[in-house]
């Protein structure tokens, strides 16, 4: 298993590289500079000037020569100064990042308390009123732009009924509250967006359980369990439930990439301030350093995400054995 | 009625392409006409789906969407299964290095965090619906070419091929004529659901601003002008979201039709 792990570590360098030189290419290769560099090219810089600002931002080199560069200090964690306002690009990640880990964690958890239970009560009768009446909810679920539920949500619960707040993450008086306020205005504030990431992944992860536990129901030892007459309750959830649960677990890991796209479109709509937004952001501006990190991040997390799924697998279900 | 879902499928997707096809047609007014003296009305005979804060039509404006998305899906689709179909069947066929390589790469696109990706391509290149087109099809063709190859991997073996290969067949054309046809199933499959993936795809890139650019109306880019309208005019945010809805049920109800029907 050791062995399976450092194998499969540095396999992600060469991915990372392709990854990271596609980007690089990509990105520097498209017309047009960043936009800190281009309102400095209005007629009152003179091209002196416009010369070193390129020069200060490494802009003028060839392009391999910059992708070296920049690959030294990214190895180094130093993914450099971000063109908008100067500062460290690694620690404006680093500020952004708890709110999108927060709300995408507390998502993933709504997410698997709605799916399980509805995917049991799916395949306990399949083809049942039950079962036909959540189909037709999954492909609906399945076929609804989440941005646009956020928005019919912004309209109904937060601006004709007033129950939520529409946008951002605190109260505008949030300073004066004392430390337990702060924590519920905080949650208030998330419950919407919290509540359209579930939704957003809630079809897919359901069907995924409903045919998981429809697999295990029809296993033999189902057939035993029922024959040395257990009650229905321990068949199903002692028996049926934990072996249909194993290839759920490996979904945590495989979901990761759509949360991070999906934070992106719902950190815009809410004004979240998280890595969505933030690289929203950088594409706006053409912030170089700091797309190219956040790009990095992405693939280290899809990755990692893919190498928990196998990991997990591994792990809940000693069948699998990966070989060094 | 043998498959409800091919039949519900096809009469949205036939209901959309008309309705995009006819567009210049039936749009009762000029999408881009603004019109000061009726800016935001709500639906009336009139303006059937009411206007928005120009005063365009917005049932105009959405019957040219149709255009819009649909052609975007198609042929952002068209790329990606082209590609797909290219890279998986030499790779399937030929096996061995060009299999090796081009696997790797479709496992390094497969890390990508392709929503990254595209946003930071469009950003760069400037927003429009060909760049979109293109780099929905280059970032979507993985899918494709690992079934086409799994699919080409298990038929090579079998004796029709070997016959064929004993006949003198060129390898092109034991890929083109006899391989593919017999492998298209799952990939059409794929393609259709990839047709909806791609029109939701390019509606969330526009409501960013990064889509389709105004005055161009795609359903996405209406959608922009539901926030600033929020709880002032509904069918703003309604309308262009239903038609997004529909559309996406319309493919996937095919898929889920073709799939009975090949499997």
């Amino acid at each position: 298993m050791i062995a399976y792990l450092f194998r499969r570590l540095l396999g992600i360098i060469p991915v990372l590289l392709g990854i990271t030189i596609i980007s690089f290419i990509v990105i520097h290769l498209a017309p047009g500079k960043p936009a800190t560099v281009e309102q400095s090219l209005n007629p009152k810089v003179s091209p002196e000037i416009r010369a070193k600002l390129y020069k200060l931002y490494g802009l003028d080199k060839p392009l391999h020569v910059q992708y070296a560069d920049w690959l030294k200090r990214s190895v180094r964690f130093d993914f450099g100064d971000s063109f908008a306002d100067g500062r460290p690009v690694a620690r404006r990640i680093l500020e952004r990042m708890p709110l999108t880990i927060l709300v995408n964690a507390v998502s993933l958890v709504c997410v698997f308390l709605a799916a399980i239970p509805l995917g049991i009560k799916a395949a306990q009768k399949p083809g049942g009123r039950f079962d036909n009446a959540t189909t037709v909810a999954v492909f609906v679920l399945f076929a609804v732009p989440t941005f646009w539920l956020a928005l019919l949500l912004m309209q109904l619960v937060c601006i004709r009924l007033g129950w939520l707040p529409i946008s951002g993450i605190k109260s505008l008086d949030f300073e004066y509250f004392s430390p337990a306020r702060k924590v519920m205005d905080i949650g208030w504030h998330l419950i919407l967006p919290v509540f359209v990431t579930t939704l957003g992944s809630l079809a897919g992860i359901s069907r995924y359980m409903r045919s998981s536990m429809i697999e295990a129901m029809s296993q033999p030892y189902i057939v035993t369990a029922r024959a040395k007459g257990l009650p229905e309750r321990t068949v199903v959830y002692k028996h049926g439930l934990r072996n249909a649960l194993l290839p759920i677990v490996t979904l945590v890991g495989l979901s990761i990439p759509g949360l991070l796209g999906g934070s992106v479109i719902f950190e815009s709509i809410f004004a979240l301030p998280g890595l969505g937004r933030l690289f929203y952001e950088a594409v706006m501006t053409r912030d170089y350093p700091l797309i190219m990190a956040e790009v990095v991040l992405g693939a280290v997390l899809t990755m990692a995400g893919n190498l928990i799924a196998d990991i997990s697998y591994a792990y809940v279900d000693p069948r699998i054995r990966y070989k060094g | 009625m043998r498959n409800p879902y091919l039949t519900a499928g096809t009469l949205i997707i036939g209901v959309l392409a008309i309705t995009a096809i006819l567009a210049p047609l039936i749009s009762p007014y000029d999408p881009a006409r603004i019109d000061g003296k009726n800016l935001l009305a709500p639906p009336s005979p009139a303006h059937l789906m009411g206007t928005d804060s120009l005063g365009r039509d917005l049932a105009s404006r959405m019957a040219w969407g149709a255009r819009i998305s649909l052609s975007i899906g198609l042929i952002a689709v068209g790329i990606a299964t082209l590609i797909g179909l290219v890279v998986g069947s030499i790779a399937g066929f030929y096996g061995r290095w060009p299999d090796a390589v081009i696997m790797r790469f479709t496992d390094i696109m497969l890390c990508f965090p392709t929503f990254f990706l595209i946003l930071a391509v469009v950003a760069v290149l400037e927003p429009s619906i060909y760049n979109i087109m293109a780099i929905i099809g280059l970032t979507g063709w993985m899918g494709a070419a690992r079934l086409i190859r799994s699919e080409i991997l298990s038929l090579k073996e079998r004796e029709f091929i070997q016959a064929e290969r004993a006949l003198g067949a060129s390898d092109a054309r034991i890929i083109v004529r006899h391989l593919v046809p017999n492998a298209i199933g799952p990939v059409l499959v794929n393609a259709t659901l990839g047709i909806a993936g791609a029109i939701l795809l390019e509606s969330g890139l526009s409501f960013l601003g990064l889509g389709v650019q105004p005055p161009t109306a795609s359903w996405g880019n209406i959608l922009i002008e539901s926030k600033s309208t929020l709880g002032v005019a509904w069918w703003i945010t309604v309308f262009p979201g239903l038609a997004i809805l529909v559309t996406i049920l319309g493919f996937n109800f095919i898929a889920e039709g073709l799939k009975k029907v090949i499997g």
